[in-house]
């Protein structure tokens, strides 16, 4: 029988592009052939704007690249601007800084998850017990910087505003309810025949290939690569923490789901460690000018984001703004293996592994 | 065996059927009777008397109630408070302000009060349609005299309508929020509740108010 | 006039209109006018009046299910559901017919005209003729027609039709992946569907539903678990509902063969799908769980409609609870798993009416624990060695490994 190839357009308007991402994709059948994925829909130039900007003022552009962990980003940015301007940070800045980080990645992890098994077709069932949590990690940092998403909560040296009172009893509650919230989601999920006839074997990335194409996060850890930047190249306090890195066994899109669902239940331990470490001080030193103007040179402190490793490239050039400033964004150097990981597989795969290697848009085309 | 996770998935989602909801219903809810009761503290014969459309709306299940999400003092809110006599019309805000949105004009000296003389402010127009909310203006203000809102609800039909004017910013009710102000949180300020309208400039001070006798030894005699 | 005069309502109404000699004995009241010459007027008459009850109440089924399948599957994610229109939100499905009635009718310039606008309507027709021959209560039914099973499952499949139609009038890529796949999935969900059926009529001896309902001294979905399972998953199924909704698979192809419907063609489509929806439970009703039958301390349509709600309560259970299985995995449990399993339900409810053709008390009995054993073992042996190879790739519980310091 003679068959033809399809090409269709999916995105930028689709249910599950995660935002304004196309692909241009060939089946034969069911089966993918080829898929080019067609990124720059979500441009907004952040790293221009940088440059015209003082540097407390490019915090503000930093939570809207990715904007499901806007602590991490501006985390990642202010270690870069700390590490080229000499300063010192506060010790309670720091602790509350990875408190902050932290939660964020359960948040951005939560998303992942309950996007990926709405991917799955899931009738957003898990989505929505995963956001339910999400919600008060948001009410956390509402409490914490008065914004949910947009938070703007780190300073060079530190954070802003210390957390008020009302704050730490919140996040006890939080951190004594998670871990049943989260033996909800793996009855509902991680035993599920569905789930794993789905995901198991499907898209497999090799160890190999995702250190050559220089894949981070996750996604690389799901490859059964140990790398993860807060154990080997500790930033902040992390090497006072200790916590565990789970791997995965196969590299396939159940591996990313395991070890997304893993990493928030080590998150958690990691906050609580925070919370035993933390001590009364300033937030901010005192020496810390409301504008800063760093010496000549250039930095770059690569952190590990939700995603993947970020880290902020700055070039300063003596003058209150940075003279260059470019965003290793973990979503975009992830995605450029998409293409080689769905190829030979169904349609759904397709949307699958793409919500498993959990993009923003808004970080790969900041 | 097979089929077992899928029972437990099964039985996952009827554990939260049976479980508590979690939705707010901004900006209204619909009670019954007993709702509506609970919410007005009223006996069922009181509340016949006093409203009895309403009383009828209950009965069917219809009467509309206020609920409001939980706000947490910080909030970075739509409507931003000002208060005039502590603007000095530095502009600090407006050169802060990554969007350059918040413009400001002045006339020098029409005004002598008794920390010295000060500028009239003229216009000063924040144009939030463009704002993100980011505080910066606010973390800019030497003199505490702009404060992020608590309030979210400005929606509005037109660009215009979405530019607050100095007159506006004059007259409204002050309830701003703790953000960046931590001597507002020190005094365990939550703008949320009722009565937490700030009438009196001096309150949202970072200083204590001097006595009019500092201020005349400070002023007067040292000179 | 055949076997609607059979029918009870039927009957009645007739009754009061026609002067039919036959008749004095159901007449109450006489007011009866048309006179026996006549009859074909009062035929007419009585069977317009309960076309357009049946009709009606379908359609208002259909709102009704809307709104319940929003609100249930709303309080399965710890959320409320629609709650703004009217009390608790009744009035939503309402709001939201008069807003598809209202949208602007597309037409896609590359679409097939002619078959673009039939596709729809074949969805919704011929669900409309399954409800009155189901059996609602002891005599509240309207014809009882004597091949009613065949009747069934014959009406039941004509909606793949309709999908495999909409998907290529549209001229859309989506549109058509969404048809292909529809009519791949429900031709194969036929085969197990109509042997789990054979089951039943095995058990009952007759083809004609109130045959089937009285036959079920014990519930069928008691007596003999492993047709009923393999019949609920098989209409899950046909019925595009997840986890088998591949044909519409919002997360993959948009809305798959109604992605280029709109205004109350689009209506139309979502007419069809919940009233198959309805008609589906009715039947498994009927098929498994005894239709009216019940106590009769309760009038026997209470009962059904009873089972009625519980049947789609637990459709809807399912869709709020499993992700959509690929195309092929679909493919590989109707013909690796489903198809078996209802062979060998047949196979051994054949051989146990071959040796008991008239059960009474103990042999019914035995015949369920039979049944049930032949379920568990059938189960365990496809779950143990056809469930890892049945989608194509070897499936097995796994967990993470962690990093050494
Ligand atoms: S909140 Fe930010 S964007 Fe808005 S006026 Fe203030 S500084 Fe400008
Ligand atoms: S609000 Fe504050 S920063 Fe702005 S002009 Fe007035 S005193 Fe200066």
């Amino acid at each position: 029988m003679s068959t033809e190839l399809v090409t269709m357009n999916i995105g930028p308007i689709h249910p599950s592009t995660h935002g304004v991402f196309r692909m241009r994709v060939t089946f034969d059948g069911e089966t993918i052939i080829d898929a080019e994925p067609i990124i720059g829909y979500l441009h907004r130039g952040s790293e221009k704007l940088a440059e015209e900007r003082t540097y407390t003022q490019v915090v503000t552009l930093t939570d809207r690249m990715d904007y499901t962990a806007s602590m991490t980003n501006n985390q990642a940015y202010i270690l870069s601007v700390e590490k080229l301007s000499g300063i010192t940070p506060s010790e309670r800045g720091v602790w509350l800084r990875m408190i902050a980080s932290e939660l964020q990645r359960i948040a951005a992890h939560s998303v992942a998850i309950g996007f990926l098994i709405n991917d799955l077709g899931a009738w957003h069932t898990p989505l929505l017990y995963l956001l339910r949590e999400r919600e008060k990690i948001l009410e956390l940092f509402e409490m914490m910087c008065g914004a949910r998403i947009t938070n703007s909560y780190l300073r060079p040296g530190g954070v802003f505003m210390d957390a008020p009172d009302e704050f730490w009893p919140s996040l006890n509650r939080f951190l004594d309810e998670m871990p049943n919230r989260l033996d909800d989601i793996e009855n509902l999920l991680t035993d599920n025949e569905i789930i794993l006839a789905r995901t198991q074997n499907v898209a497999i990335l090799d160890k190999n290939d995702a250190i050559n194409a220089s894949i981070t996060g996750p996604m690389l850890r799901a490859s059964g690569v140990d790398w993860d930047l807060r154990h080997r190249n500790p930033y902040d306090y992390y090497e006072k923490i200790s916590f565990r890195r789970p791997l995965g066994t196969v590299g396939d899109n159940n591996d990313r789901y395991l070890v997304r669902l893993h990493e928030i239940r080590e998150s958690l331990k990691i906050v609580e460690q925070c919370l035993d470490l933390i001590e009364p001080g300033p937030v901010q030193p005192e020496e810390v000018p409301f504008l800063v103007r760093p010496p000549k040179g250039e930095s770059y402190v690569p952190i590990e984001a939700p995603k993947g490793e970020l880290g902020f490239y700055l070039v300063s050039d003596g003058g209150i703004s940075p003279f260059r400033c470019h965003v290793r964004a973990p979503s975009l150097i992830n995605l450029t293996l998409l293409r080689d990981m769905v190829i030979g597989y169904k349609i759904a795969d397709l949307f699958v592994t793409f919500g498993s290697i959990d993009v923003n848009m808004g970080e790969v085309d900041r | 065996m097979f089929g077992i996770g899928l029972l437990k998935g099964l039985f996952t989602t009827l554990k939260n059927l049976l479980g508590p909801v979690f939705t707010v219903q901004y900006p209204n809810k619909k009670v019954g009777l007993i709702g509506a009761l609970k919410f007005h503290k009223k006996s069922p014969l009181e509340f016949l008397r006093t409203q009895p459309n309403e009383f009828i709306k209950s009965l069917a299940g219809l009467h509309e109630v206020p609920e409001y999400p939980s706000q947490a003092p910080r909030f970075r809110g739509q409507d931003f408070n000002w208060f005039e006599d502590r603007c000095t019309g530095c502009a600090s805000c407006a050169k802060y302000c990554p969007l350059g949105i918040i413009k400001i004009e002045t006339t020098p000296g029409s005004r002598d009060e008794k920390e010295g003389s000060s500028y009239d402010i003229d216009v000063f127009d924040i144009d939030i349609g463009r704002c993100m909310f980011c505080g910066l203006c606010v973390e800019a203000c030497p003199f505490d005299a702009l404060h992020m809102g608590s309030g979210f609800e400005r929606a509005n039909e037109k660009r215009k309508g979405l530019v607050i004017p100095v007159d506006e910013l004059r007259t409204a009710i002050k309830t701003p929020s703790t953000w960046f102000r931590p001597q507002m949180e020190d005094k365990n300020y939550k703008p949320k509740e009722k009565g937490a309208e700030i009438k009196d400039w001096h309150d949202v001070g970072r200083h204590e108010q001097p006595s009019d006798e500092e201020l005349t030894e400070k002023w007067v005699n040292e000179r | 006039m055949g076997p609607v005069r059979e029918s009870f309502i039927f009957e009645f109404l007739y009754c009061h209109l026609s002067l039919e000699a036959s008749c004095s004995s159901v007449r109450i009241i006489n007011i009866a006018f048309i006179p026996e010459s006549l009859s074909w007027i009062s035929f007419s008459l009585t069977a317009f009046f309960w076309i357009f009850v049946f009709v009606n109440a379908a359609l208002v089924g259909v709102l009704a299910l809307i709104w319940g399948e929003r609100r249930l599957i709303g309080k399965f994610q710890a959320r409320l559901g629609p709650n703004r229109w009217g009390p608790l939100g009744l009035f939503t499905p309402v709001a939201d017919a008069i807003k598809v009635m209202f949208k602007e009718d597309i037409e896609p310039t590359l679409s097939d005209k002619l078959i673009y606008v039939l596709a729809p309507i074949l969805m919704v027709v011929p669900v409309f003729m399954i409800f009155p021959i189901i059996p609602y209560g002891a005599k509240t039914f309207l014809t009882n027609i004597s091949v009613g099973v065949v009747f069934v499952l014959a009406i039941t499949s004509i909606n793949s039709l309709s999908v495999l139609m909409a998907g290529w009038a549209s001229g859309n890529r989506f549109a058509i992946i969404g048809g292909i796949r529809a009519v791949a999935m429900l031709l194969s969900y036929e085969i197990p569907m109509g042997i789990s059926a054979a089951g039943v009529v095995i058990v009952a001896g007759s083809l004609s539903l109130s045959g089937v309902v009285d036959s079920q001294v014990i519930p069928n979905a008691i007596f003999q678990p492993l047709g009923f399972i393999t019949f609920l998953i098989a209409s899950t199924a046909e019925l595009n509902r997840s986890p088998f909704d591949i044909t519409e698979a919002e997360s993959e192809l948009v809305a798959g063969y109604m992605t280029d419907y709109s205004s109350m063609k689009f209506g139309l489509f979502y007419l069809g799908e919940f009233m198959a929806t309805i008609a589906s439970s009715a039947i498994i009703v009927t098929f498994y769980f005894s239709g009216w039958r019940g106590p009769s301390f309760i009038p026997s349509e209470i009962w059904f409609l009873a089972k009625w709600i519980g049947v789609i309560a637990i459709f809807i259970w399912f869709r709020a609870t499993f992700p959509r299985l690929r195309i092929d995995q679909i493919m590989s449990l109707a013909w690796k798993g489903l198809f078996e399993l209802s062979l060998i339900n047949v196979l051994v409810l054949a051989l146990m009416i071959a040796i008991w053709p008239d059960p009474t008390g103990m042999q019914l009995l035995l015949m369920t624990a039979i049944n049930w054993i032949v379920f568990l073992a059938s189960v365990y042996i496809f779950g143990k060695i056809l469930s890892p190879n049945l989608t194509g790739n070897k499936i097995k519980k796994r967990s993470v490994i962690y990093g050494l310091d």
